[in-house]
């Protein structure tokens, strides 16, 4: 446990110190570090999904504290937490089907008997939804959505306790770090995937403005250049930090047709563009985006013109918080110097100093907040959705019950 | 009429100019890209991939009638004196017959004096012929020598480097001669097979079509060698010849203006012998300019090839193109000013014609010292107004024709340096209307001062007044607790603020800035030295600050008759997320900068800014990822420096004629516009 408790603290330093660069390169690893987390947990002889539960939790806890605002780490600690529930499902539903083969013949048994269906069947539903394939029919006859719900982990944590053996003790920590793996794996692949809907989405002689610099936006072209699609991509540069620029030596050295223009030549430009695509530092349940700053005005301008506004994700973006006041409570404001050199203003600095209270006021917003309606479609590594739909998707990926990291741990 | 415009042509400050350069000097900066386009375009009915339109070639040669005479020169060029002067002689005659312009056949003559003092010189041959087809300026940078240096600029000037060499491998004549016809056919291409069928209609042999046009100036000209006499019956084929064209292009862009171009050219020719030819020169072409700006036509678009060639031969400031245009902005003027300015202060003496006071404004202009609609409007008034002092009536002329002509030139010296601005137009029509309504029985000197009188008059009350009632109007408008937005710098804004302020409102500012001029930490400081409470930002952050926001103030460099606000790139951007957020945008604009021009996006009409500052962050090396990218062929970039705000975005419009809703603009035309002097 200290060895894990130092590499907590340290990624929650790197995290405080805004270290980490991106969302997938946080979630990717935040994962790792659950996943250190888990295989460290001791496992008590009763309810081990519980333990693993609150040790994940109680870490958790630690990252999103350490940077609220990077939605990443919370929507992958809910994950594992979701991973958790969901591996504990399935294996006392395994574990009940074994039990069920040996009790059936006993009567005494009866109501346990009654139940395991239930149980069983809601753990298929509930690998159905994590290998996102629709759930059958049956299952949606048979399985009771409460059962499938909340309170069912612990219960039957505490129920499967007493009839599972010491070996599906182990089981459940190993799946549950398979089932990370897989999520890592995912947060890796992420790129690929969406960059495969590309060819889909971009005509020839597309023309496509983006803003700033996400990798995703990036693999997106590379792959529609790939499938030999000549569009050509007007780039904003996204001050303060310029990474347009960046993103538009990639894509020349790729031989895509660029074009740099001012953040402020957007709206001149917008009239000739056939789509926005952007990325984002995190989609809200309520099909709102959290984005790099300036994409907002984007988003307007693309409105005005009836211009498809395209967000590319990753799943690993999907934050299961319907915002409040988004562009002040999850905005990260930055260093002033990005914008006025402080050597340059130091004279009239002077003034402010010597009348108190500060003349000169310098905002430097890290984030936009992008309503839901300026969305026109969200592609993610499982394929295009609307806006609307952002709730559902979230309910695949996250239980309800961690909505809230931290109230329960305080409950 | 020869005996008088000899000697004239030997103290043309232009053909020494050429002699100069041809004797082996680097050619000037400019050089490198403006022959190359009419090289190329030249060369292209030689059989080359590129296209021009070969309308535009066949005008310019039926607007030279003389274009006979290069392959008399190249025959003097091979010995035979006296043909030259056959051909300066008879020039003049072909020129005069179909009234041509006057400097072109200026030219011609200043070939036949030129030829009989050094015949032998090839490359002092090949100058003036070249000064004929390009104009003026560009009479020093043609020698063979030049044309071989170039290493091409662009794709036009490499190709016609290729081509160039080619002729050279397929013609078997001299070396030179290659260079010679390449240059002569720029202007002759379309006149000259005619002329060959009747001189030496034999002549085309065995080289392909493309070829051929340019051998059959060669074999004019041996022709021509072969009987002098038919020196005579050679000026009436060019006559005919011009005159068919004149009739035939009637319709075509290029050649109107040549046709307008004229007439009053020909008026023109009686008063000339006192002023300097190079200014004359200038000033004559200027009329037909004139006569354009009087009817409301739309801006030069520079995708119609003909008219930038045009434009291209006239141009002071050397105009070298960007390497990657963007495609949606060819219509516009594309050219890096930087490196000009060396090159400008250099030319400063070989430019009598522009008052000293009128290049500097020029040269402020060039180099972006002065800039915002107000600044730049005042300074060229300022100017005008030096050159109007300056300026006397030259004997057998009239100080209205000769004044507008002379504004005209200047004007169009400040175009090539920086695209005027609504603004200015505005105050250049007002002078020239005032030019023009001058009593004729005045004196000069009375109407000098008062010309003086009225760009004075103009400055203050279309300026300096209207601010102040934009002021008045504007400060109505703020009340305490009051958060104001504005974006760049707008320096009537700067006013209102800052009197808001002085009369002890309470109110917080903030300032939206957007690259690539950082305007607004101009505003920033002037606001903060004032002592006035701000919010410095970018224009990213716009849709973070605006929660705040009451209040959003912009200037304007242009407001349309269909409402559009033309103003700094970025207004826009704040006006469309103030909007959003249902804030009143209130445009503070003067009523000198409306123009009864619509516009409906920022594409058809705006200007580009240098694009190299676009790869360069201000200050910070570390983001300077572009750096050494700008010359990729995949890559543009784009600097714009307009944008145009939608009517709907706007809440008011401040003026001093009082506050009107966008919808009213044209109501201040039809109100104001007449008696205003704005419009006559």
């Amino acid at each position: 446990m200290p060895d894990i408790q130092a590499h907590v603290n340290d990624f929650v330093l790197k995290l405080k110190r805004r270290k980490i660069e991106g969302s997938q390169a946080t979630a990717r690893q935040t994962a790792e570090l659950l996943r250190a987390v888990v295989s460290h947990q001791r496992l008590p002889y009763t309810n081990q999904a519980l333990a693993l539960l609150d040790a994940v939790r109680d870490v958790g806890e630690q990252l999103i504290a350490a940077n609220p605002v990077e939605l990443a780490v919370g929507n992958i600690v809910r994950r594992v937490l979701h991973i958790i529930r969901e591996e504990d499902l399935t294996s006392v539903a395994s574990a009940v089907d074994g039990l069920g083969l040996s009790t059936n013949s006993d009567d005494d048994d009866n109501f346990e008997h009654d139940d395991h269906p239930i149980l069983s069947a809601a753990a298929v539903a509930a690998t159905a939804r994590s290998t996102l394939r629709a759930p059958s029919l049956q299952t949606l006859l048979e399985g009771l959505p409460e059962s499938a719900s909340a309170p069912r982990p612990s219960s039957s944590g505490g129920d499967s306790e007493g009839k599972s053996k010491s070996a599906e003790r182990k089981k459940l920590k190993h799946d549950v770090i398979e089932a990370i793996n897989e999520l890592i794996q995912d947060i890796e692949t992420c790129h690929e995937q969406i960059s495969e809907q590309a060819v889909g989405l971009i005509h020839q002689n597309e023309v496509i403005l983006t803003l700033g610099r996400s990798k995703t936006v990036k693999e997106f072209l590379f792959a529609a250049n790939e499938k030999k699609r000549s569009f050509r991509v007007f780039i904003a540069e996204g001050a303060p930090r310029y990474q347009g620029h960046v993103l538009a030596k990639e894509l020349v050295a790729k031989g895509l047709q660029t074009t740099v223009i001012t953040d402020s030549a957007v709206f001149a430009m917008i009239s000739r563009v056939n789509m926005v695509i952007v990325g984002a530092h995190a989609i809200m349940a309520n099909g709102g985006v959290i984005a790099p700053v300036g994409i907002n005005m984007v988003a307007l301008a693309a409105q005005r013109h009836a211009v498809p506004f395209v967000v590319v994700a990753g799943t690993h973006k999907l934050c299961p918080l319907y915002p409040h006041n988004p562009e002040v409570l999850l905005n990260d404001l930055q260093c002033p110097s990005d914008l006025l050199d402080f050597g340059e203003f130091s004279d009239c600095m002077d003034f402010s100093t010597s009348g108190g209270s500060p003349l000169l006021h310098v905002v430097n917003p890290a984030f936009d907040f992008i309503p839901s309606k300026l969305v026109s479609l969200f592609v993610t590594d499982t394929g295009g959705h609307s806006p609307s739909y952002m709730y559902r998707l979230i309910a695949d990926y996250y239980s309800t019950d961690d909505f809230v990291v931290e109230r329960r741990i305080k409950s | 009429m020869d005996s008088r415009r000899l000697p004239r042509t030997v103290i043309d400050p232009k053909v020494r100019h050429v002699g100069f350069f041809t004797s082996g000097d680097p050619p000037p900066a400019r050089s490198l890209s403006v022959p190359a386009e009419t090289g190329a375009s030249a060369l292209s009915p030689v059989g080359l991939p590129s296209p021009p339109p070969t309308a535009e070639l066949s005008l310019t040669g039926n607007s030279l009638p003389a274009a006979m005479t290069p392959p008399k020169r190249h025959a003097s060029a091979e010995g035979i004196h006296s043909l030259v002067r056959a051909a300066a002689s008879s020039t003049p005659i072909t020129a005069h017959g179909v009234q041509s312009p006057r400097r072109r056949d200026g030219i011609q003559i200043s070939i036949g004096s030129y030829n009989p003092s050094e015949p032998n010189a090839l490359s002092q041959v090949l100058s003036p012929s070249s000064s004929r087809f390009e104009g003026t300026e560009f009479s020093d940078e043609t020698a063979a020598s030049a044309w071989l240096k170039r290493t091409g600029s662009g794709k036009e000037a490499g190709s016609f480097f290729g081509s160039s060499s080619d002729l050279m491998m397929s013609i078997e004549s001299n070396a030179t001669t290659p260079f010679r016809s390449a240059l002569t056919t720029v202007s002759v291409v379309k006149t000259l097979p005619e002329v060959t069928g009747k001189d030496g209609g034999a002549s085309i042999e065995t080289l392909n079509e493309g070829t051929g046009t340019v051998i059959s100036v060669q074999k004019t000209t041996k022709a021509e060698r072969r009987a002098i006499q038919e020196g005579q019956r050679a000026a009436k084929a060019a006559t005919k010849e011009a005159v068919k064209g004149g009739k035939s292009g009637g319709g075509a862009p290029g050649n109107t203006k040549q046709a307008k171009g004229a007439a009053p050219l020909y008026q023109k020719k009686d008063g000339h012998q006192d002023t300097a030819v190079a200014s004359e020169r200038r000033t004559d072409r200027n009329p037909d300019k004139d006569r354009k700006k009087d009817v409301p036509q739309p801006s030069m678009q520079f995708d119609d090839r003909t008219r930038v060639e045009k434009a291209k031969k006239r141009a002071v400031v050397s105009q070298r193109e960007v390497r990657n245009r963007v495609e949606l902005f060819r219509h516009l003027p594309q050219y890096e000013h930087g490196p000009q300015l060396p090159y400008l202060e250099s030319k400063f003496f070989h430019l009598g014609h522009i008052h000293p006071s009128v290049y500097k404004v020029g040269l402020q202009y060039l180099t972006g010292s002065s800039t915002g609609g107000n600044a730049r409007c005042k300074e060229m008034l300022l100017g005008f107004r030096d050159a109007i002092l300056d300026y006397s009536t030259p004997p057998e002329k009239t100080l209205v024709r000769d004044l507008t002509s002379k504004i005209n030139s200047f004007v169009s010296f400040l175009i090539e340096c920086r695209p005027l601005s609504v603004s200015m137009g505005n105050a250049i029509r007002f002078l020239k209307s005032r030019i023009v309504k001058l009593q004729p029985n005045l004196s000069e000197s009375e109407a000098k001062s008062n010309l003086i009188s009225d760009i004075d008059h103009f400055i203050n009350e279309k300026i300096v007044i209207a601010d102040q009632v934009i002021v008045h109007h504007a400060i109505t408008k703020i009340r305490n607790g009051d958060v104001l937005l504005t974006h760049g710098y707008s320096t009537v804004v700067e006013m209102i603020l800052v009197q808001a302020h002085e009369l002890g409102k309470q109110f917080r500012v903030v300032v939206i800035d957007s690259r690539p001029k950082l305007e607004g930490k101009t505003l920033l400081r002037k606001l903060v030295m004032n002592g006035l409470k701000c919010t410095y930002t970018h224009i990213n952050a716009i849709s973070y600050i605006m929660h705040e926001v009451t209040r959003v103030f912009l200037g304007a460099s242009a407001v349309l008759s269909n409402g559009t606000v033309y103003s700094r790139v970025g207004a826009a951007c704040v006006a469309m997320v103030a909007h959003s957020f249902r804030i009143p945008v209130l445009i503070c604009c003067e009523a000198y900068k409306f123009h009864e021009r619509v516009l409906i996006d920022s594409i058809c009409s705006n200007e580009l800014g240098d694009p190299d500052v676009i790869s360069h962050v201000h200050e910070r090396e570390e983001l300077n990822h572009l750096q050494n990218w700008s010359h990729k062929e995949n890559l543009q970039l784009l600097n714009l420096v307009y944008d145009a705000t939608p009517s709907d975005y706007v809440s008011m419009i401040v003026t001093e004629h009082g506050m009107i809703p966008p919808t009213s603009v044209p109501v201040i035309f039809r109100e104001y516009g007449r008696d205003q002097l704005l419009f006559f």
